[in-house]
């Protein structure tokens, strides 16, 4: 991926809050249906998974198809529970993890 | 579609009876493999195992009701559940049945936050988004809504 994905996770959170979090993926999710100027078919290269995860655990994730926008974008939420680092990550079909962290501290 | 016609001028009048025939074979082929409403039900049909899926109030789908450009169009869905262990949503399934292929994008949750969840989807044309929710006891609910697109999103 050419640019790091953004994620926007809050710093602080109080536990129990549900907390939103909104993702942004920077890829031109080429769908293997369009033709370049030769009339040839452009191979399909889409990000096809998505994840949160917390210590290890998946919080959620998703499955994506090339019907899905390019520069996925994807907003979800969590319940805050504890302080610790959220890892992002984003398969495409090379098989290539981009990986982003974020901390969030619960009080 | 295009391919099938101009074969058939070059060829003399049998083999054109005959290719024809495997003609229509092949465009019952390619309308199953297309996308359409039928296998965006054939996919929702997988999910709930065979059985009708119940339609329900309890899934919300924000959607534009014309979206100019099908490239990106802003989905939101909603599915009133309380996200504890015992009760959750396990998946939510985004089909749109007039793509080339329906399936979109599939949701994985576990009992955290609320089931809402928000994305960018590309339609090819004016068609209805289907929504299926699978909860944690196995049940499916649908819903779905219709979007007018004026340029569409697929490319090609």
């Amino acid at each position: 991926m050419a640019n790091k994905p953004r994620v926007k996770l809050p710093k602080s959170a109080k536990a129990g809050e549900i907390v939103q979090i909104k993702t942004l993926a920077s890829h031109d999710m080429e769908t293997g249906n369009r033709k370049d100027k030769k009339g040839n078919k452009i191979p399909r290269l889409i990000l096809n998974k998505f994840s949160c995860s917390f210590k290890g655990e998946e919080l959620f994730g998703a499955t994506m198809h090339p019907s899905v926008s390019a520069n996925p974008y994807i907003a979800f939420s969590i319940t805050a529970k504890e302080s610790g680092t959220y890892d992002f990550t984003w398969t495409d079909d090379n098989g290539e993890v981009t990986k982003v962290s974020q901390d969030m501290s619960v009080s | 579609m295009s391919n099938t016609n101009s074969q058939l001028v070059r060829m003399d009048r049998r083999t054109a009876l005959k290719a024809a025939g495997a003609g229509f074979v092949a465009l019952g082929f390619a309308s199953t493999a297309h996308a359409s409403p039928e296998a965006a039900a054939e996919a929702l049909a997988k999910l709930s195992g065979g059985a009708a899926a119940a339609t329900s109030d309890k899934i919300t789908i924000s959607l534009p009701e014309i979206a100019e450009n099908g490239a990106t169009v802003p989905v939101g869905i909603t599915v009133d559940s309380p996200m504890t262990a015992a009760s959750y949503v396990k998946q939510i399934h985004v089909f749109a049945e007039g793509n080339p292929s329906p399936e979109t994008i599939t949701f994985n949750l576990t009992p955290t936050g609320t089931a809402d969840v928000n994305t960018r989807i590309r339609l090819s044309k004016t068609q209805n988004v289907l929504v299926a929710a699978v909860m944690n006891d196995g049940s499916v609910l649908t819903n779905k809504k219709e979007v007018k697109v004026t340029i569409g999103g697929c490319g090609g």
